[in-house]
């Protein structure tokens, strides 16, 4: 079983939903990435979205956006973030690790050397943001022969016949984009996002992750009512720039916030 | 050189694909409009009434059929093949752009669209889309890099005078790539009522497919003043190409002819050795930027570089994806103009014929006198002349040390 439908299974054993951080690798300084996971891990944290940088994040906001900079200021690669999970996964054998962002390093890099270097690193799922099941059908194979999960994103304006579509294209879980926006927006409507879970539920039987304006304890309980995992991002990275000068000050920030999450989902 | 393989001119293929390049490379959130806008496209391409309407707005509203002219002193001073300049600089707004400007409009229109956005570079297709906002009452809004507005300063004016909103963005490099970024984030946020009117042939389908077609209409005029004025088809075409749209729309009409040459000049910024130029179909590589997999400037983990070109219009690391394919074909060849070559065009257009160039266009008419001289005077080269001037006097001032 891979570790991230062990995850969801354990979770559902127990009842509880999982918090799924984003942070963008590199940011600040490529060695405060490590340390940053293994506080997620135990502020609460139950699966990990790594950010890859990319110039040109054009789904993101400028919250993600300037954290890309900052990583990509000292040019930390594809290869240095598998590297950062390869370090990872030397003390944590078990938490689900997700690659986040951009196609374009994928394709400079190349599907199948990708794909065999993020398996031997320890990686669980790929979101590739701009890279839609339609588009997939041509790489799918490099990923599929290697069991690497793929995590497509399902938005406000996706028709029922795309969500079926998407809900058989991906694995291990699927990513709401909870509103028409950009990552680190502040309106997220629980009631909508409630409507359209319960849509989603008809076509997708694999867990179902919300994300995009969850920044605080309480939209994060609220969302994880209709939802089985809750993704937080631009409020975790805002906390990294604003003690982007202390390494420390920033895993405590970050520990604070996630585990006020923890505790809030599982009230 | 040119080739007698037949080419699929069915392309793009149903996923938006032109060979391994074009494609639907989006967020999620912007699949089901862009399927809109296909499904509205495909429609409205075969419907009489669009297409009156769009032929009745490039008459009456922006002049066309643009002149072929035989440039007889550029001519005899290159020495050799005859060079026709396709005078796209003298439609309304002052380039080709507004071809494309008019049918996304209407397409707006008829989708019932109130508001648009364009994302801009040299402020070219900014003014172009601000000004069909006036004419069709839209709500217009431009995203342009910082670096642009400063150096266009006159058409970021123009736009503001035409009633759009210009957003100056702070992200990234500033340029053009930038401003499309913007663009597209806005659009996630605000798809319901805003049409998105990209300004190249390039970015997610059906926008290659769409923005090619709006154009071709410089190619076909090409094709029936050719015969009237020289009668036959020229040997050669030149274009510039940054993101490629003025001369897609030229060539388009031509990829059945391969006896027809075509040539696509790049901005080779400061030289093609170092990477201070704007020239992926020269120097670059496939990859997936901006909805679209196509030749990009990009460095070896796959970030997108920063471009220098002194044409804003042309300083972008990325190009429409018929054109990746046409180069992977080998049915067009890509060459570039450096800045000082571009420069040198722009004054020897300026004295010989009384035709100020748009710098981006000035990349062309550099190449195109290369060309000619290698060729027989009782050849035809036929270059789009895709702007004019204007906007770019007070950088060329700034560069000659005049002080205006």
């Amino acid at each position: 079983m891979s570790r991230i439908k062990n995850a969801f299974a354990s979770l559902e054993a127990q009842g509880k939903k999982a918090l799924i951080p984003y942070i963008t690798a590199g940011d600040p300084q490529k060695d405060a990435t490590v340390p940053m996971m293994h506080a997620l891990v135990n502020a609460g944290a139950d699966i990990i979205e790594l950010g890859v940088p990319f110039s040109d994040p054009m789904a993101d906001g400028p919250t993600i956006q300037l954290a890309c900079e900052r990583a990509l200021a000292h040019n930390t690669s594809l290869h240095d973030v598998l590297a950062m999970v390869a370090e990872f996964r030397t003390t944590n054998s078990s938490t689900p690790i997700v690659l986040m962002g951009y196609l374009n390093p994928v394709e400079r890099m190349g599907y199948e050397t990708f794909v065999a270097a993020a398996v031997e690193a320890g990686v669980d799922g790929v979101l590739m943001v701009d890279l839609p099941p339609e588009e997939a059908v041509d790489v799918e194979g490099f990923f599929k022969s290697r069991d690497l999960d793929m995590i497509y994103l399902i938005a406000p304006t996706t028709k029922d016949e795309r969500i079926e579509r998407i809900g058989h294209a991906g694995s291990g879980y699927v990513y709401y984009v909870s509103l028409k926006g950009v990552t680190g927006s502040k309106a997220l409507d629980v009631d909508d996002v409630a409507r359209n879970l319960e849509r989603i539920r008809k076509h997708v039987s694999i867990p179902v992750g919300v994300g995009f304006g969850i920044n605080t304890g309480e939209t994060a309980a609220a969302v994880s009512k209709v939802c089985d995992g809750v993704i937080v991002g631009s409020a975790i990275v805002n906390l990294i720039a604003a003690n982007a000068d202390n390494a420390k000050a920033a895993q405590d920030a970050v520990s604070a916030l996630v585990g006020s999450m923890r505790t809030a989902l599982d009230a | 050189m040119s080739t007698n393989k037949p080419f699929d001119l069915d392309l793009p293929d149903a996923r938006g694909h032109f060979g391994i390049h074009g494609g639907r490379f989006v967020s999620e959130t912007l699949s089901a409009a862009l399927d809109e806008l296909e499904t509205t496209y495909k429609k409205l391409r075969d419907d009489a009434d669009f297409q009156a309407a769009f032929d009745k707005d490039l008459a009456h509203y922006v002049g066309r059929p643009s002149p072929l002219y035989l440039a007889e002193r550029l001519t005899a001073h290159c020495g050799g093949a005859q060079i026709y300049l396709k005078r796209e600089d003298l439609n309304h707004t002052g380039a080709h752009k507004i071809n494309n400007t008019i049918g996304q409009a209407l397409l707006a229109k008829f989708m019932g669209k109130k508001k648009i956005i364009a994302e801009t570079g040299a402020g070219q297709h900014g003014v172009a889309s601000a000004t069909v906002a006036a004419r069709f009452g839209l709500e217009c809004k431009v995203f342009m890099g910082s670096t642009d507005v400063e150096r266009q300063k006159l058409n970021v004016y123009r736009m503001k005078l035409l009633g759009a909103e210009v957003e100056a963005v702070e992200s990234g490099t500033k340029t053009l790539k930038d401003a499309m970024n913007e663009a597209m984030r806005h659009w996630v946020t605000h798809v319901d009522d805003t049409f998105y009117i990209i300004g190249t042939a390039a970015g997610p389908h059906p926008y290659p497919m769409l923005v090619r077609d709006f154009q071709s209409v410089i190619g076909r005029e090409v094709q029936r003043q050719s015969v009237e004025q020289f009668g036959r088809q020229p040997d050669a075409l030149v274009a510039c190409v940054g993101g490629g749209s003025n001369a897609i729309g030229l060539f388009h009409p031509y990829i059945k002819y391969p006896e027809v040459a075509m040539y696509g000049v790049e901005a080779g910024g400061l030289g093609l050795d170092g990477n201070d130029h704007a020239a992926p179909l020269s120097k670059g590589r496939p990859g997936v930027l901006h909805g679209n997999r196509t030749y990009l400037m990009e460095d070896e983990n796959g970030q997108i570089m920063g471009t220098h070109s002194i044409s804003a219009g042309l300083d972008y690391p990325g190009v429409g994806p018929e054109h990746s394919w046409l180069k992977d074909v080998g049915r067009a060849q890509y060459v570039a103009a450096t800045d000082d070559e571009a420069l040198d065009a722009f004054h020897k257009l300026t004295q010989l014929e009384g035709i100020m160039p748009a710098l981006e266009s000035s990349h062309a008419i550099a190449y195109a006198m290369k060309l000619a001289a290698t060729m027989k005077p009782d050849q035809v080269i036929v270059v789009n002349l895709s702007g004019r001037g204007d906007k770019d006097i007070h950088t060329i001032a700034t560069l000659d040390g005049v002080t205006a």
